[in-house]
């Protein structure tokens, strides 16, 4: 009986889930697509919470309907909100999705049934780790976290690496470091010279603007 | 009882290929990650859909009252993840896909905000987010 109401929410929250995203696609303003990817992160942490994995589902509220939505908050305030109207057809792209979720549903076929305690994936160190992880490990109830910071702390700290190096890039990316090799302003490339600051390069932009308003039909000379 | 065996893999599928979708048919580089995201969310929901096992309750060991934490009460009966406690089988999810998708979704948003970085480098470089545009203007140099 208990076990219909949870496959009933499952089946209910998976449905949310599919317009939640399918309505991501269609708007083309990007502050609702970020909301609705809010709201995505927020409905799958709930069915997290359902399929047993709370770790997995409070991780997921705070981070992915959280700190992502931050970012690309931030990121829409510097590059605007508008998406324009896509220039070619959706047709290739629609055939590729069907073919690769046709492939993907065929393998399912091998996949053992959902739920079942004999699944070979239940098999080998899990067990181990319920039984034992509460003496091995020490007066820690939760399963996941002994895991985590224990018996897998190599890969938690190989996380930490990868965040490390991400973190490093944006920094790289975002700081005012050196200038790209051009730069493309009112219809043309501007070469970036030795040594030129920015500030250099917006006076040469507007210099060459003023210049070019002046002169009717001036052609584009600039051979890479 | 509807047949519920693999409903969870497909609309999984399902989920996997809008986020998919969005990927490939949009320009804008913003939704493109959106779509990124969508896919790796539902990436995770699979491995959670692995480790789901029906009866089962949330990885963390209940203890017997007496024993006091140490966990005792908790012994093993069997090759599934299998405990007693008070006479009654308590049966756990599998915990080993939890720890991996935790990991999974730090080093997700991490990903994101490399992405992020550089579609607001690309917007300072060429004004715009659109794919389209930004192949026009690199080949118009």
């Amino acid at each position: 009986m208990t076990e219909t109401m949870v496959q009933i929410v499952d089946v209910v929250l998976l449905i949310l889930l599919a317009i939640t995203g399918i309505a991501v696609i269609r708007t083309r303003n990007l502050f609702v697509a970020v909301m609705l990817a809010g709201i995505y992160s927020l409905v799958s942490a709930g069915l997290f919470v359902v399929m047993d994995a709370v770790d997995v589902a409070f991780t997921e509220a705070a981070v992915g309907a959280g700190i992502s939505t931050v970012l690309l908050l931030c990121t829409l305030a510097l590059v605007g909100y508008k998406e324009s109207k896509p220039q070619h057809t959706t047709i290739l792209p629609l055939f590729v999705v069907i073919v690769t979720g046709g492939v993907l549903v065929y393998g399912t076929a091998e996949i053992p049934p959902f739920g079942e305690p004999d699944n070979p994936a239940h098999q080998n160190v899990a067990a181990h780790y319920i039984h034992d992880s509460g003496d091995e490990i020490g007066h820690i109830p939760n399963v996941v976290t002994s895991v985590l910071a224990s018996y897998r702390g190599y890969d938690t700290m190989g996380e930490t690496a990868v965040i490390f190096t991400a973190m490093v890039g944006v920094l790289l990316l975002l700081s005012r470091g050196s200038l790209p090799k051009r730069v493309y302003h009112a219809g043309h490339w501007h070469k970036v010279k030795r040594g030129m600051t920015r500030e250099d390069l917006i006076a040469e932009m507007e210099d060459e603007e003023a210049h070019d308003s002046t002169v009717v039909g001036g052609e584009d000379e600039e051979d890479g | 009882m509807i047949s519920f065996t693999l409903f969870n893999y497909w609309a999984v599928i399902v989920l996997m290929m809008v986020g998919f979708y969005a990927l490939i048919s949009r320009d804008n580089l913003v939704k493109k990650l959106i779509g990124l995201n969508i896919f790796q969310t539902s990436v995770i929901m699979m491995y959670v859909s692995f480790g789901k096992i029906s009866g089962g309750t949330a990885p963390i060991l209940i203890e017997s009252g007496g024993h006091g934490g140490d966990g005792h009460g908790v012994q093993v009966a069997g090759d599934a993840a299998h405990a007693i406690r008070d006479g009654a089988e308590i049966l756990y999810s599998n915990p080993i896909p939890h720890v991996l998708m935790l990991t999974a979704i730090v080093v997700g948003v991490a990903t994101l905000a490399l992405g992020l970085s550089l579609v607001v480098r690309i917007n300072e470089a060429y004004g715009t987010i659109e794919e389209d545009e930004i192949t026009r203007k690199d080949n118009a140099a």
